[in-house]
């Protein structure tokens, strides 16, 4: 699907930015393919946002090049904004208007025709679904619907590159599992994405690559899974029904050790291969085990491999603790998982810092 | 398309969004216009005999309420300039300027429309407030030219506190932030010619009240509409109103470009 000859939709390179003091990027560097998922990840104060609003023209680094879709945002902004669309970390609807009228506004000032621009808000309107709601004030909307016409009006313009700074902030898990789906239905579409996150679960569900952003520096870059392989930590859980087994199997399987109760963590990857071998040098041993669990080490576990801190911010002691055993997540089927979310408490509480 | 032609489409719809509001939420009008209007009632109805009594320069005619109207309009003036700085303060904190300002669309547009916004609401109770002025007995002497003239002055100072207010809006961090130009614009008629001629007041309030800049303005209107002597006070209510405007306006455009980013 997506392009390969074609040059990169977003590159950056040293980007720096200062406000006083404070070095708030240090030197990012950046490339981002056409047709993909881009993540920003990073606690508050990493610098996300910086980095969004330097590329999409609202604010002027003190050094460093970038280009979007081939453009400079420094010296033709105007050229950027033609093809892009942001949506900031808050819905920047106009309240008073009604859902279908911010809509039109958009179209207006994309100066669409009349009639294709009425065309195209009933259009987004239905697919975001808020054509129920089209008529009424957006200060009438739930977080939501806001951040649903929020992303709408961004949408207005077609633009090939869209810049969502933490796009599921705030909102509800099934809001934000509609998010996600829309994101993914706009990458269908062949638009670039580059979206930032505090959520590492997010950037893990939709990122083909993922920049990790820690005090104004890229720590690590790769995709998802490229990320996770850099981290120890991943291993099959089995449970045993008495001492007796647990110790055959502890004898068996070279590295495992004990963990809680009458329970071995086999340590290893836990692709399906391994799994059935793991399964059958069972069975020819003849050890029977109660349950099994597969531990994916997940972003938290990354940054906290990258940063030595776990990914929320070393102030919130109580996170802390947390970041060893409850980040893995727990499968007691031998799939792949979808890692819920141990994070979301930890990230909650920053979110109004901004 | 030109640069030219953009810029004046996206002004105009700038202006559509910001005329919208009005009709919609007609509060920002009734605002300037009911409380000055219950002011002209007051000073009129209540102060006015005291009052016109007490005046050393009363107006040909000496009715009190052909003296107090021209304050009034200025005050109607205010409110309307307070409600514009609201108005654009809450652009700012809700984020949308933000949005609007990665588009790819006229900067100037967006401020253009909340000014030529504020404009033709404050115009609009200005002469909402003649017709309850005249209603309640107020008689002016000047002929359509005058009247031509007054209204000039009336949008010209409109115009000056718009960008203004415009420009306070934009830096107020909230709308907490824009009290004290609102206490400001609404304070000034009080302590100005508006009620009382300046000559009555105490030492350095006289002295405030005859250099501060509304009272030219309503001493070049009263002349104009009352035929009282205008001197220089003509020249000095424009030079004032251009001199707030020409502020104004680039005090606005530096904090739009600057992109106080929230």
């Amino acid at each position: 699907m997506s392009p390969t000859t074609s040059s990169p939709a977003i590159t950056a390179s040293g980007l720096r930015k200062c406000f006083g003091d404070k070095v708030v990027l240090d030197g990012i560097d950046l490339s981002v393919a056409e047709g993909t998922v881009f993540s920003l990840l990073g606690p508050n104060g990493a610098g996300k946002t910086t980095t969004v609003h330097i590329l999409s023209t609202l604010m002027r680094a003190d050094g460093g090049e970038a280009r979007v879709m081939g453009r400079d945002p420094a010296r033709d902004p105007d050229a950027v904004r033609a093809v892009i669309g942001v949506t900031g970390q808050f819905s920047a609807v106009d309240g008073l208007l009604t859902g279908r009228e911010n809509l039109q506004l958009m179209a207006d000032l994309r100066h669409l025709p009349r009639a294709e621009g009425r065309r195209r808000a009933a259009e987004l309107l239905a697919e975001f679904e808020l054509a129920d709601a089209a008529d009424k004030r957006a200060a009438t909307y739930s977080g939501g619907m806001r951040r649903r016409l929020d992303l709408a009006m961004t949408l207005v313009g077609d633009p090939r590159v869209i810049f969502l700074d933490e796009p599921t902030t705030g909102l509800d898990p099934r809001s934000r599992r509609t998010m996600w789906q829309i994101v993914r239905s706009l990458v269908g579409r062949g638009v670039t994405i580059f979206l930032t996150t505090q959520y590492l679960d997010e950037a893990d569900e939709l990122a083909d690559r993922i920049a990790v952003l820690d005090q104004g520096r890229i720590v690590a870059t790769g995709t998802p899974a490229e990320l996770k392989r850099r981290v120890p930590g991943g291993h099959v859980r089995l449970q045993f029904a008495d001492a007796a087994a647990l110790t055959a199997a502890e004898r068996l399987l070279d590295g495992a050790a004990r963990g809680d109760g009458l329970s071995l963590n086999v340590p290893g990857d836990a692709g399906i291969h391994a799994l059935r071998a793991l399964l059958t040098r069972l069975d020819d041993a003849g050890i029977e085990a109660e349950t099994l669990s597969v531990h994916t080490p997940d972003l938290d576990d990354v940054f906290f491999a990258l940063t030595g801190r776990p990914a929320a911010d070393t102030a919130s002691a109580d996170h802390n603790t947390s970041t060893n055993d409850a980040a893995p997540t727990n499968n007691t089927a031998p799939t792949n998982n979808t890692a819920p979310t141990s994070n979301e408490n930890a990230s909650e509480q920053k979110e109004s810092v901004r | 398309m030109s640069t030219l032609t953009y810029t004046a489409r996206d002004s105009a719809t700038m202006l559509k969004r910001n005329l919208r509001y009005s009709v919609r939420y007609p509060v920002t009008i009734i605002v300037a216009l009911a409380i000055p209007a219950l002011l002209l009632l007051l000073f009129v109805g209540v102060f006015g005999g005291a009052l016109g009594a007490g005046l050393g320069a009363a107006p040909p005619g000496g009715k009190y309420i052909d003296y107090v109207v021209p304050g009034i309009l200025l005050m109607s003036i205010g409110y309307g300039a307070s409600s514009t700085t609201l108005a654009v303060n809450r652009d700012m904190t809700e984020g949308i300027i933000a949005r609007f300002r990665t588009m790819a669309i006229s900067r100037s547009s967006v401020l253009t429309g909340h000014v030529v916004a504020a404009l033709i609401r404050t115009v609009a109770s200005c002469v909402l407030l003649i017709g309850v002025a005249l209603l309640m007995g107020y008689r002016s002497s000047a002929d359509a030219g005058r009247w031509l003239a007054a209204a000039g002055l009336v949008a010209l100072l409109a115009f000056a506190l718009s960008w203004l207010a415009v420009a306070i809006g934009l830096a107020a961090p909230t709308a907490e932030g824009t009290s004290g130009f609102t206490l400001i614009v609404q304070l000034l008629p009080f302590i100005s010619s508006a009620f009382v001629p300046t000559g009555t007041m105490s030492g350095p309030v006289r002295w405030f009240a005859h250099n501060q800049p509304f009272t030219p303005v309503i001493d070049t209107l009263r002349g104009l509409l009352t035929g009282t002597p205008i001197g220089h006070s003509g020249i000095i209510a424009v030079a004032w109103c251009v001199g707030l405007a020409v502020l104004g306006y680039f005090w606005a455009g530096a904090l739009f470009r600057k992109g106080a980013v929230r």
